[in-house]
């Protein structure tokens, strides 16, 4: 399945035809059961391309099918076939660890719009990987904080048996200043979670935190909700997306997540890119979605600053971060990971639409706790 | 660890075994009369899913949608064995399963071409919803009681079906001489049909009651299938009564497993590491338990071929 889309359509082809100066290769996840997020970056993306009006970037897209020697397979292809100058897209950590740190020793530029993997944003960092979206463990590490402020003083927390699963719980332990009832790791890709569940109600713990990504966090909230145990849960944004939460329905009403961004964000880019993705799509846009939209935003920053060709030139225009994000200000820190506030949000229901509301700031100006490890 | 807890566990690990049984019933009559191997079945399990969340969700009608899910997968499986797996019983073993692995692709990128590729919803009716609670100060989800009754009576109208009527005795006939059953004036391939048609309907109706507690998404049916050929190996292939006993037998160490096992590490070592030793041990339990009787019994519990 091979799609190359022409940023600038159909129109661009017919007029002089304009040579693309920068080439992108997008490697993202567009089959099976994880395709709802792919499809969110690269819907963003293939918008702020679109936006720009530029007919000079040539998106060259591919489908990993959310498996690590499928996406190694790509990213050879792109570098040695395609000859792409620019790598992006990848939503799994363990497909970004195959995947980036050969492409950026051969000289490419990776942008992350999903995955931060921790090797990556500590000793394993490289001056040609920069990460839009968070470093894995900034979520949780938010949903600790936000715990604190609401008083939880005993959490049972859960999360897939899988590096990402331990990062999370990591995370939230870093910042946590309370006790840990119980700490449990189910499997991932499991679907029931009666036996979790009924373990949470014979602990002694007062609210829950969960890390259970996609199908995973679904199946959880609704067992939940009708389990009849009431205790408080929290989790990061990833089980409360735009895409999943209708499918979860009255079951996330009123639980809080934390997310870095949120549609309600206050700024004229962010309203903007909302309303945009709306009409483009028929839907309201998910995290994901923003961060393919502001992956493709700093990289069109670049472009207008330097020259490809020039790496060193280049890659001093990617850290400026010069662009409007949707975030609002943005600005990475020293691994080239975000330094930005994350926020706690609250499902409600808008209508007929679940979605989310800002309620208030987990974590403000947060970097993560690999930089230190950083040497570049 | 109360006793409240562990028959509350209990209670889990055989709610997910009838579930697993209604999946594995399917593919062992289709193994034990057809001799194929039906990659596929994990597909139509998605297919009752997603018939029952559309219909659910037009009609908010929890019974039409079972209704429509048990239709849509039986219709999609005599579809499929009229269309496909009608050339494969003569093949090979792995033609079968290159073949049905094809039909796999086919319908989940069908389903994502249909559906869009975000999960849909669909949700416990109001009137099985919420906690009950039992004898004993047990609170447990009336819902999932409802599914091991619902499996249990599955269980005993299989059991009627094959043990009491025409139907029945032409299927066992057809498990253990096929040519002496055709030679005899049964219609061998309408009896095929049904067979596969009764095997799909009974996966599309653990798809529709399973998926209103998780999520119902493209690929939800392969974890399912994996365990349900564990249940008809332990079980021994063709066997009802084995599919049922093999899938109580897995439903239980798989839950109480995933429980037991990380406390016992707990006995001799550090709380973090016991638990990830604990759950890796836990997930390979129902494998385990399919080896150790394969040891002790090569055809499986029930199984009648040598």
């Amino acid at each position: 399945m091979k799609n190359t889309i022409l940023a600038s359509a159909a129109a661009a082809l017919l007029a002089a035809p304009a040579l693309a100066e920068v080439k992108v290769g997008m490697i993202t996840t567009l089959s099976g059961g994880g395709a709802g997020l792919g499809i969110d970056v690269r819907d963003g993306f293939m918008l702020a391309i679109q936006q720009s009006g530029r007919d000079d970037i040539e998106v060259v897209i591919e489908d990993d099918q959310r498996k690590p020697d499928i996406a190694v397979q790509l990213a050879d292809k792109m570098v040695q076939a395609e000859k792409v100058d620019v790598l992006t897209g990848i939503i799994w950590s363990n497909l970004a660890m195959a995947v980036v740190p050969s492409v950026t020793a051969q000289g490419k530029f990776y942008l992350s719009p999903n995955a931060g993997p921790s090797p990556l944003a500590g000793q394993g960092c490289h001056p040609n990987y920069f990460n839009v979206a968070w470093q894995n463990d900034n979520l949780h590490e938010a949903a600790g904080a936000y715990a604190n402020t609401a008083s939880y003083g005993n959490s049972f927390i859960l999360a897939p048996n899988y590096p990402a699963g331990t990062d999370a719980l990591t995370g939230y332990k870093r910042t946590f200043e309370g006790g840990i009832a119980s700490e449990v790791y189910t499997q991932l890709g499991q679907t029931d979670y009666a036996a979790e569940i009924a373990q949470i109600r014979a602990s002694d713990a007062d609210s829950v935190y969960f890390f259970l990504p996609g199908g995973m966090g679904i199946s959880f909230l609704k067992q939940y909700a009708d389990s009849g145990v009431d205790l408080p849960i929290v989790g990061p944004a990833f089980s409360f997306d735009q895409g999943i939460l209708q499918a979860v329905g009255d079951a996330a009403l009123g639980v809080v997540n934390t997310s870095q961004w949120n549609k309600d964000i206050d700024n004229p880019t962010n309203a903007a890119f909302v309303e945009s993705f709306q009409e483009a799509y028929g839907r309201l846009p998910s995290l994901y979605a923003s961060q393919g939209f502001d992956t493709a935003n700093l990289l069109i920053s670049a472009i207008e600053a330097a020259d490809v060709t020039d790496a060193d030139a280049f890659r001093d225009a990617l850290r400026a971060a010069n662009f409007d994000s949707t975030r609002g200000d943005f600005a990475f820190g020293p691994n080239h990971h975000p330094v930005q506030t994350i926020y706690a949000r609250e499902v409600i229901k808008e209508g007929d639409v679940f979605t989310n509301k800002i309620i208030g700031t987990a974590l403000e100006n947060h970097s993560d706790a690999y930089a230190a490890d950083c040497k570049m | 660890m109360s006793t409240v807890l562990i028959i509350e566990q209990v209670l889990n690990g055989l709610q997910f075994g009838v579930m697993l049984f209604l999946m594995a019933a399917g593919l062992t009559l289709i193994f034990g009369v057809m001799g194929l191997i039906n990659l596929a079945h994990g597909s139509l399990y998605m297919v009752g899913a997603f018939a029952a969340a559309w219909v659910a969700g037009a009609t908010g009608s929890f019974l039409l949608a079972l209704a429509a899910a048990l239709a849509a997968a039986a219709a999609a499986g005599a579809l499929i064995e009229v269309l496909v797996i009608r050339r494969l019983y003569k093949a090979a073993h792995l033609d079968q399963v290159l073949a049905t692995f094809a039909l796999i692709l086919i319908f989940s990128e069908g389903t994502r071409y249909v559906f869009g590729s975000f999960p849909l919803f669909l949700d416990i009716p109001a009137y099985l919803s919420g906690p009950v609670t039992l004898p004993g100060g047990i609170q447990y989800p009336f819902y999932r009681l409802v599914l091991i009754g619902v499996g249990c009576v599955v269980a005993l109208g299989l059991w009627w079906l094959t043990a009491r009527t025409r139907v029945g005795i032409q299927i066992r006939a057809g498990e253990n001489d096929r040519e002496m059953i055709a030679a005899l004036g049964v219609d061998i391939s309408k009896l095929y049909t049904l067979v596969f048609a009764i095997g799909a309907a009974l996966a599309g109706l653990a798809g529709a009651l399973v998926g209103a507690i998780q999520s119902v998404q493209v690929g939800m049916g392969e974890p399912v299938l994996i365990l349900a050929f564990v249940v008809i190996v332990i079980g021994g292939i063709g066997s009802i009564r084995g599919a049922f006993i093999g899938a109580l037998l897995v439903g239980l160490t798989d839950t109480l497993g995933g429980i037991f096992l990380p406390e016992l590490f707990k006995l001799f070592m550090e709380s973090g590491a016991a638990t990830q030793t604990g759950s890796a041990l836990a997930a390979m339990a129902a494998y385990i338990l399919m080896g150790i009787v394969l040891i002790w019994r090569p055809t499986g519990l029930f199984g009648a071929r040598s």
